[in-house]
């Protein structure tokens, strides 16, 4: 450790107490990582501030010798997000997790950064009501990263993704101010919607410490199906199918052969390993309409040659389908030590062109991949499965990478739909958004953290 | 032995294995107690990937860390990608005391007086349990406490004293013939009689020969009986698990068998892992693999042969019905996946009303010598446990491992909630229910 960061830890020590500031090398060494394959870089110190006060504290005592910050919840960004940068000082907020009000009167929710997801959806169900967003991860992430990464999750097609449901947020700036954006009014114009800018920020903006989330009341009732398919194209058109069919459900995940049979060895939950290809279709709503959209989804599958659709016996069953899916990407780990996570997303007319795209261009490299997703809201995760020590092969897999971006981008897409730039997406940031759009978030960085103090190194180079 | 770094000479792709998402997190109860990320099973694997790396040398503070691990498995349960951690955990404790860095002298002490004496010599463990059974039985131990002579002992023995379980003898050999066969006999099957289980639930092992016989088993019980290992195992004594791991491979016949049955879900465990401990041995592995395959929980090897419904008592009157809880060994649970058999085991006994109870996946905080090892933490867990028994105010608590057994029985025995609450292994009510059939 440099003279400057034990300086800091001493500071930080006085400020927190001995027992939340770590800097041992067998507590640095766990931080060095997030849900992200491959990347690794210990931190110079970790801290566990409980309130906000304590993490302005910690960040004007960071500040003072322009030492960066990059904040953390639980660690399962799946873009590198929350991966430290050399020297930094992690500030953890895994311990600010209260609940601090239910509103049942205005439907919402204020809780702590560091309230898990799952925690979020449960205390609001306690009440009737409902948290749509259900990141992969919700067991464990927690609300402050899924902010920071606008993180999506399975009911993205119906319900929008987390920006949708944050109504107001407390945010501690580079400067160590503390600032309160948004109100419990569902309407609101005054002045800038500064509240959005933070919304899917990176921790690069400000450290979000609160949060104010908008609840819907619980839908009554929920119809989870399972239809499996001899060919991709037909699940595909299938899901195109619905659309048309302006039925808009609450989840419809693909799941290609190589993925269902990882996530059916984990989770045994009887998926039909033999098909080329699955869709977990949910809708959710009024009771007659639930009976009525499955009905005709169902019809559809069977009209595309779905080889059996297989209706949840329960509430019970379909949790085990929905966590199964859930999985998908863990489980592929099973196959090789190396899973590369893609998460580009296209306009929804796209998909099926942009599937056997994928296909063809991991048969061209010659690497294994794993397909799933979200094919109602256009959102892949091509996963190709590697061995981060065989040198050739992960040439072959950034060859890959490129032209799926390149393709994703050329049909109108986006290099990540819920995943964040963090550091996987970066070198194709530019690609994307243009030089003068690029430019354009250079600017409102610089403007909100001159000295490059927060998360610095994401999303772009500054 | 000139063994290198255990970690090291793991196989890279089972540290590999683990890609770091974070699963795992919410069914650790070290990390729910820390929110600490090296008390998780991910950072607890980022440090033996650090060792086996290089990057990071095996100190005090990774002693602690493997010490302060339950091995519960429930991360097991929970990993998508198939990790498998307790090959992990146990090398891990392994490399501790491979480098000799965790405690001083007494520890080591304590260690080989138990792992190396104790635990490899049935007949010094079983005489060791008489002399205490006399102690307990004959009141000394009464009058040594009300004498308060036990204050002049070291302040360890003193808390080791207060804790002794009561032994009850008869142990099984007294309970069990070598060789018991029912009418009609189907399948032959040895018992395992077990290290705890003997001394402490002689009479669960009795029940389990007693329903094996009931579902037409021959039952081979082996009197005097091998540690199975798993203390050893995992407590970083390698070496002396694989030795009883061969003693207890010689000891039964096991061509002649159909299935080995263990009623304690921590050795159970275990004892399915022989042919990956002695996987480097030639002369053993064919006999471990053989061995392996016929190791079989009692509820997993009873549903599997198509277990007998018992007939309602024969009293004439109906049974009052009786209020269940089921607490899962973690072993059984997540170490050996046997998740519904018990249960499909209670559910048979004619008066059983199950009640579901929460948390019944989590740790009770026994988790083999936890409760000696870490008695902090082992007694927040028990705590935790207590509140949601009392909560469901089932009138029995069925567990099947003799450790978790005892934890409950400590437990519940001092909480007023819960004083007048029978703990038991299934097969206890199983036993029962047969008997009664022919009770008038």
């Amino acid at each position: 450790m440099t003279p400057d960061a034990a300086q800091l830890a001493e500071k930080l020590r006085a400020l927190l107490g001995e027992g939340r500031v770590l800097t041992a090398a067998e507590d640095v060494a766990v931080y060095a990582y997030d849900g992200t394959p491959v990347l690794r870089q210990n931190p110079a110190c970790v801290v566990f501030p409980t309130t906000t006060e304590e993490v302005a504290a910690c960040v004007r005592a960071a500040g003072r010798g322009r030492t960066p910050i990059v904040t953390r919840g639980s660690g399962t960004g799946l873009s590198g997000g929350s991966v430290p940068v050399e020297g930094c000082l992690v500030v953890c907020l895994a311990r600010m997790d209260r609940v601090l009000e239910v509103d049942p009167r205005n439907l919402t929710i204020a809780v702590e950064a560091g309230v898990v997801t799952a925690t979020v959806e449960e205390t609001a169900a306690r009440h009737g009501l409902f948290y749509p967003p259900d990141p992969g991860s919700r067991r464990i992430s927690t609300i402050g990263g899924n902010v920071a990464e606008n993180s999506g999750g399975l009911r993205g097609l119906k319900y929008g993704v987390t920006r949708d449901y944050v109504m107001g947020l407390e945010a501690v700036l580079a400067s160590g101010e503390v600032v309160w954006l948004g109100n419990k009014c569902v309407k609101d114009v005054a002045g800038y919607n500064l509240r959005d800018l933070f919304i899917g920020s990176e921790g690069t903006l400000g450290i979000v410490t609160r949060v104010l989330l908008k609840l819907l009341p619980l839908p009554a009732a929920r119809q989870t199906m399972l239809a499996s398919f001899t060919s991709i194209e037909a699940a595909g058109e299938t899901v195109s199918d619905i659309i048309a069919a302006k039925i808009i459900p609450c989840t419809l995940e693909f799941l290609d052969q190589q993925t269902l049979r990882c996530v059916e060895a984990f989770a045994q939950v009887g998926l039909p390993t033999e098909a080329a290809a699955i869709l977990i279709m949910e809708t959710d709503g009024h009771p007659q309409v639930v009976a009525e959209e499955s009905a005709a989804m169902a019809k559809i599958a069977a009209a595309r040659g779905a080889i059996e659709v297989r209706t949840a016996t329960d509430a019970a069953d379909a949790e085990r389908l929905l966590t199964a899916r859930r999985s998908a990407f863990s489980a592929l780990a099973r196959v090789r030590p190396t899973t590369i996570l893609e998460d580009v997303t296209v306009p929804r007319s796209e998909l099926a062109g942009m599937v056997s795209f994928i296909a063809a261009t991991a048969a061209k490299h010659r690497l294994a991949i794993g397909t799933f997703g979200h094919m109602g809201d256009g959102n892949l995760h091509p996963t190709f499965l590697a061995d981060e020590r065989d040198h050739d092969e992960m040439h072959r897999v950034e060859l890959a990478l490129g032209e799926i971006v390149d393709r994703t981008l050329a049909v109108g897409g986006t290099i990540t739909g819920e995943h964040g730039v963090g550091l996987a997406k970066k070198p194709y940031l530019r690609q994307q958004l243009g030089d003068s759009s690029y430019q354009l978030l250079r600017l409102v960085k610089r403007a909100l953290d001159p000295e490059g103090l927060l998360n610095p190194g994401k999303i772009f180079d500054e | 032995m000139s063994e290198s770094n255990l970690l090291k000479s793991l196989d890279y792709s089972v540290l590999q294995q683990c890609m770091h998402c974070g699963m795992c997190l919410p069914t650790c109860p070290t990390y729910d107690a820390t929110k600490f990320e090296r008390s998780s099973p991910r950072g607890r694997i980022r440090l033996m990937r650090e060792v086996a790396d290089g990057r990071l040398d095996v100190g005090p503070a990774f002693a602690d860390e493997m010490s302060y691990c339950l091995g519960c498995l429930a991360c097991q349960t929970a990993c998508p990608a198939g990790v498998d951690y307790a090959t992990l955990f146990e090398a891990a404790r392994g490399e501790v005391e491979r480098r000799g860095v965790a405690g001083g002298l007494r520890r080591r002490l304590v260690r080989w007086a138990t792992m190396s004496v104790l635990f490899r010599r049935p007949r010094l463990l079983r005489a060791l349990g008489r002399l205490l059974w006399l102690y307990q039985r004959l009141g000394v131990q009464t009058a040594i406490r009300r004498l308060a002579v036990v204050r002049l002992l070291p302040r360890g023995l003193q808390r080791l004293e207060s804790m002794t379980p009561v032994v009850r003898a008869p142990f099984s050999h007294q309970r069990i013939a070598p060789r018991e066969t029912p009418p009609a006999a189907k399948h032959r099957v040895a018992l395992v009689t077990g290290c705890v289980q003997d001394l402490l639930y002689a009479a669960v092992n009795r029940a389990t020969a007693d329903v094996l016989l009931a579902n037409g088993c021959e039952v081979v019980t082996p009197p005097w009986q091998y540690c199975c290992g798993s203390l050893h195992a995992h407590n970083g004594e390698l070496e002396l698990a694989r030795d009883l791991a061969r003693r207890n491979l010689d000891l039964y016949p096991v061509d002649e068998l159909d299935a080995i049955v263990s009623n304690a879900g921590g050795c159970g465990s275990h004892l399915k892992k022989y042919a990956h401990l002695l996987h480097n041995d030639a002369a053993y592995r064919d006999r471990a693999e053989a061995w392996d395959a016929k190791v079989h929980d009692i509820h997993e090897w009873l549903v599997k042969i198509g277990v007998r419904a018992p007939r309602p008592s024969a009293r004439g009157l109906p049974d009052q019905p009786l209020t269940v809880a089921y607490d899962a060994s973690c072993h059984l649970l997540h170490g050996q996946k046997v998740a519904r058999q018990p249960l499909d085991i209670l559910r048979l006994v004619p008066n059983v009303v199950l009640v579901p109870l929460p948390e019944a996946d989590w740790c009770c905080g026994a988790a083999g010598v936890y409760t000696l090892t870490q008695p902090e933490q082992s007694a927040k867990l028990l705590a935790r446990k207590l509140d949601y028994l009392a909560g469901v105010g089932a009138a029995v608590v069925a567990t099947g491992n003799p450790g978790c057994l005892l934890q409950l029985e400590t437990g519940m025995r001092r909480d007023p909630r819960l004083a007048h609450v029978r703990v038991c292994h299934p097969v206890e009510l199983l036993a029962e229910a047969y008997a009664a059939e022919s009770r008038k």
